[in-house]
Parts: structure tokens; C-alpha cells; sequence
């Protein structure tokens, strides 16, 4: 081809609509992309499309009712989120709960982590065009939700928290179920590492790719593994311990690399940790009851309260504004999914669309939960 | 000199936090009443000077903005800031009312914690707050189209609003 010809066409900048419905934003989540032929020159992110006013549902709602809406925020860790509402009323309350409920809370939040994380793998692995670990994270999130549903009843938005405990006591067959699954578990996660982490294909598609410095991370407000992905120690079960994470030993997962492979690491080395934290616990669930009574209408007193729990996804934060009502005057919900969305845009620029689904990838959005 | 640098590290206590920041400006108030943390209410004028501060001082060293809430406390509206050093581990929560209801106006954050460009966009759309210099203020979850600031405490929709 003539040479003239090539450089006579002119680069221009042109605007691309990802989403509102792509399957790489995992959700209803809209991404304007500026771009120059296949190089991102900007992402900007149009949220809202199934922003319920969580918050302001809330100031009209009583304290057991709000833990119902949290589920409907980040669904994959609902019943942490259920535990950081039930843990703000409680501190608020300065309300002792018995220490089998902080034991069973802490199991089922390692639980959630892991089922969340394994719904992340699966479909991390379709984003960057490996089917089959969508089946293979599937396959083992069953078996979790299995055990919530003999347990709670539900599989997804679970509401087994409640200010003062746990709406029921454990199902007989959850000790045993829970074991199980660590037995089994522990075989497949070694099976997930041969079957992408090690892969040439996949390595060349998260290396290097979307890179965050320690700086930025902490400045975007970044938490869980994206945080840690970058060497921010941002872990709040090792900062700020609640429920049982105080009698636990177990690593916080930390990489330096800031890669979208660091990020991936980081998820996967969290799984091996929940395990941990699970197997500490299992065998010594204390007896006694499974919640401490509570007046029908919850009257928060005077004041203000901020709790922070490690969902899957990072640092759920919620604040309490009361008046000494049985509604709170307002309600903050800081998500971690929100913090970590805004940094996309400054992992994104420079690469091209595939790299910007590898980085969403491992970002791991869930948009009701930045949308709220 | 090494023990010096010990003493640097170590998380400030509430009061010592106190007595350093009640140094550079005047006008702050301190609370702990009714709260984990230590508060400061701040004018608006001095916002952003005390925000740069607490993040650029090496002793307190507040680089971690992990929330940001918009107020509506009836007669003004204003911002709530949670701080956190990760470095020194302590917090702090800063905030900052304005009386003004039909025009408010503040300063950004942004330029000194970058997660405040959203969070101040949240502000904005749910409580009409304009913050000063803010790289791109528009509404964020809610349309251009839509009238009104669905969180103050005088907003009013008939339709789709159950009020108990």
C-alpha cells in the first residue's frame, strides 16, 4: 500500500457507548469512552440506571427494616452488609451480643467472601474469554449457597442478622455442611490456579495491565483487594476487628504490584485465608443463645456512629446521624464498589477496550452497590 | 533521634490531635460529644486550608478520605468528612455547615483527595450543594432534568414518595 494514503487518514477522537447492557459491566452501568482507533482517552461512568434512594428509604424506615435494604446493595456480600447495620445499632445501643452469634457471624461472612470471590473468578475468566471457569466458580458458589439456604432460608439476600443477633439459631447439619465444604474446597482452588492463573493466554491479559500505585489508591478512596492489590494495607478485619475476626489468626492477602494480576492474586490468596478463618472456627462455635433481646421499636440515643466492615469488595462503611427516634435522621452508606468505580477512568487511559474489561474485571463492580 | 521518630509514628491522641490543629486556625470548634471520633466544625472560608493541612502535616497526616455525607440539618446544609491516617492510624471527622439554602456553596476537596470528585458529585446531586473549582459538577445517579435535591429534608414528591 502507498504510504500517502496511510498517513492521510486523519486520528480522530470519537465517543463509544459501553453498556447500560454489556456483559462486562456486569450490571447496568454505563461507560462513555472517548477514544482514538482502539487507545481509551477517557471513561466516563454514567451511573444511576437502578439507584433505588437507598438512603433515603432508610430515614423513614426502622432499624430492623433498614437491615432488610442492605441485602439490595452489594447482593454477593448481603449478609456482611446485614452485619454493619446490625453492628452500628448495637455499638449505638452499647448492646453486649453473645459470643456464638459473633462466632456464626464470622463464619457466614467468610462464607460470603468466598462465594462472592468464586462468582468473581468465573466471571472474570468469561470477561477475558475462558468459559469454563464460569462453571467451575458456579459449581463450588452452590455448595455455599446451599448451606445459607438450610440455614437462613435464602440463598442471596439472606437477612439472617438482626439487631441483637441472629434471626434463628444454626440448622443442625451447618457445622458438618460448612466442613465439608472446606474438604472440598481446598482441592479446587489449587484446580482454579492450573486452569487460568498459570495460563499464558490470561497472564498476558492482567500483567501489566491497569496499573494503580499505593498513592493513588489510597487518594481514590480504594479498599479490599483493589486497595491491597497495590500494597495499601487497607484490610478492616486486621484494623478495625468486629464480631470474631479479633480471635482469628489469619494473613492480610497484600501485593505491590498494582496490576490487574495483583489484584486477581489477591482474591485468590483471600480464599485460602476465609478457609483458615472458617476451619479456627468451626469446631469452636459456643454454646449459648443465638440473640439478645430487643425492644420491638429500636430508639437509637442522641448521636452519631460510623462502623466500618471488610465486605468482599472492600470497605463498607455505614453512619448513623440519630435524633433519639426510631428512625435514623440520616443514613450514609459508604460503598466500597463507589470508591473503587471512580478510579477506573485513571486505570483505564492509555489502554485499549480489551484492557479496560480485564481491569473492570478485577475491580469486581457490583452496580446496586455503587448506585444504591 | 530514632526515638523521635517513634514518637512520630505513634497515633495522636484526641486531644494532642486538638491542640495541634486548634493552633493553625482559630475559629475551629471541637466536639466529642455524642460520637466515636473527634469532631471539628469548620467555617467555610477555612475549609480547604484546614483540609490541606490535615493531609500534608506529617503529623497528622490524614491521606485516607473514606466518607463523605451530605447534611441536611434543617436551618443549614453542610458536609460531614471521615478522615483516617494510613499512617498513624488515627481519625477524624471534619464538618462544615452553610446557612445558605438557596444558593450553598463550598469548597472542593478534590484537588486533595481525588475520591472526593465523586463523592462531592453525590453531594451535589442529592443535596445541591455547588462546590468551587470542582473539576466536572454535574449531576451523578439522578438526570440533568430532574428538579430538586431528593435528600433535604423539604423535598417534596407526591408521587413517588411513601411518607409514614
Amino acid at each position: 500500500m502507498d504510504t500517502t494514503t496511510v498517513t492521510n487518514f486523519k486520528s480522530e477522537e470519537y465517543f463509544i457507548n459501553m453498556g447500560p447492557q454489556h456483559p462486562a459491566t456486569h450490571g447496568v452501568l454505563r461507560l462513555l469512552l472517548t477514544i482514538d482507533g482502539e487507545i481509551i482517552k477517557k471513561v466516563e461512568p454514567d451511573l444511576g440506571y437502578i439507584h433505588r434512594s437507598i438512603e433515603k428509604m432508610c430515614e423513614r424506615d426502622s432499624y430492623q427494616q433498614i437491615v432488610h435494604l442492605t441485602d439490595r446493595m452489594d447482593y454477593l456480600s448481603s449478609h456482611i452488609n446485614n452485619e454493619a447495620v446490625c453492628l452500628t445499632v448495637e455499638n449505638a445501643l452499647e448492646l453486649e451480643v453473645p459470643e456464638r452469634v459473633k462466632v456464626i457471624r464470622t463464619i457466614i461472612g467468610e462464607l460470603t467472601r468466598i462465594a462472592s470471590h468464586c462468582l468473581w473468578w468465573g466471571v472474570l475468566g468469561m470477561d477475558v474469554g475462558a468459559l469454563t471457569t464460569y462453571f467451575y466458580g458456579f459449581r463450588d458458589r452452590e455448595m455455599i449457597n446451599d448451606i445459607f439456604e438450610e440455614t437462613c432460608g435464602a440463598r442471596l439476600t439472606m437477612n439472617y442478622n438482626i439487631p441483637g443477633g441472629l434471626m434463628f439459631d444454626i440448622h443442625p447439619n451447618f457445622v458438618q455442611r460448612t466442613k465439608d465444604f472446606v474438604t472440598h474446597f481446598k482441592t479446587k482452588i489449587p484446580e482454579y490456579d492450573k486452569l487460568l492463573t498459570g495460563n499464558v493466554i490470561f497472564q498476558k491479559r492482567m500483567k501489566g495491565v491497569g496499573i494503580l500505585s499505593k498513592e493513588d489508591a489510597i487518594s481514590f478512596g480504594a479498599s479490599g483487594p483493589v486497595g491491597r492489590g497495590s500494597g495499601y494495607s487497607c484490610d478492616v478485619r486486621k484494623h478495625h476487628p468486629y464480631s470474631a475476626l479479633d480471635k482469628v489468626i489469619f494473613n492480610e492477602a497484600l501485593k505491590t504490584e498494582g496490576d490487574s494480576l495483583a489484584r486477581y492474586e489477591v482474591r485468590i490468596q483471600e480464599m485460602w485465608e476465609s478457609l483458615s478463618i472458617i476451619e479456627q472456627l468451626i469446631d469452636n462455635i459456643p454454646e449459648g443463645e443465638h440473640k439478645v433481646a430487643t425492644k420491638a421499636v429500636i430508639k437509637l440515643p442522641k448521636g452519631e456512629f460510623y462502623q466500618k466492615v471488610e465486605t468482599a469488595r472492600g470497605e463498607l462503611g455505614v453512619f448513623i446521624n440519630s435524633t433519639g427516634t426510631k428512625n435514623p435522621y440520616r443514613l450514609k452508606f459508604r460503598s466500597p464498589g463507589f470508591s473503587n468505580l471512580s478510579l477506573l477512568n485513571h486505570i483505564a487511559v492509555g489502554g485499549k477496550i480489551g484492557d479496560l474489561v480485564a481491569s473492570m474485571a478485577t475491580l469486581d463492580i457490583v452496580v446496586p452497590d455503587i448506585d444504591r | 533521634m530514632d526515638l523521635m521518630k517513634v514518637n512520630k509514628r505513634a497515633v495522636m491522641t484526641n486531644e494532642a490531635l486538638q491542640n495541634l490543629i486548634g493552633s493553625w486556625i482559630p475559629e475551629l470548634e471541637f466536639t466529642e460529644e455524642d460520637s466515636q471520633y473527634l469532631n471539628i466544625t469548620v467555617q467555610p472560608e477555612n475549609l480547604h486550608q484546614l483540609m490541606s493541612q490535615l493531609k500534608s502535616d506529617s503529623e497528622t497526616n490524614f491521606d485516607y478520605l473514606f466518607c463523605v455525607t451530605g447534611m441536611d440539618w434543617g436551618a443549614a446544609l453542610g458536609v460531614i468528612y471521615h478522615l483516617e491516617s494510613t499512617t498513624h492510624r488515627h481519625s477524624i471527622v471534619v464538618k462544615v455547615k452553610t446557612e445558605d439554602r438557596e444558593n450553598p456553596t463550598l469548597d472542593t476537596v478534590s484537588n486533595i483527595w481525588k475520591t472526593a470528585d465523586f463523592h462531592e458529585r453525590e453531594v451535589f446531586d442529592f443535596f445541591g450543594i455547588k462546590f468551587n473549582n470542582h473539576p466536572n459538577l454535574k449531576r451523578l445517579f439522578l438526570t440533568d432534568e430532574w428538579e430538586g435535591f431528593p435528600l433535604r429534608k423539604d423535598y417534596v414528591d407526591e408521587v413517588n414518595m411513601i411518607i409514614k
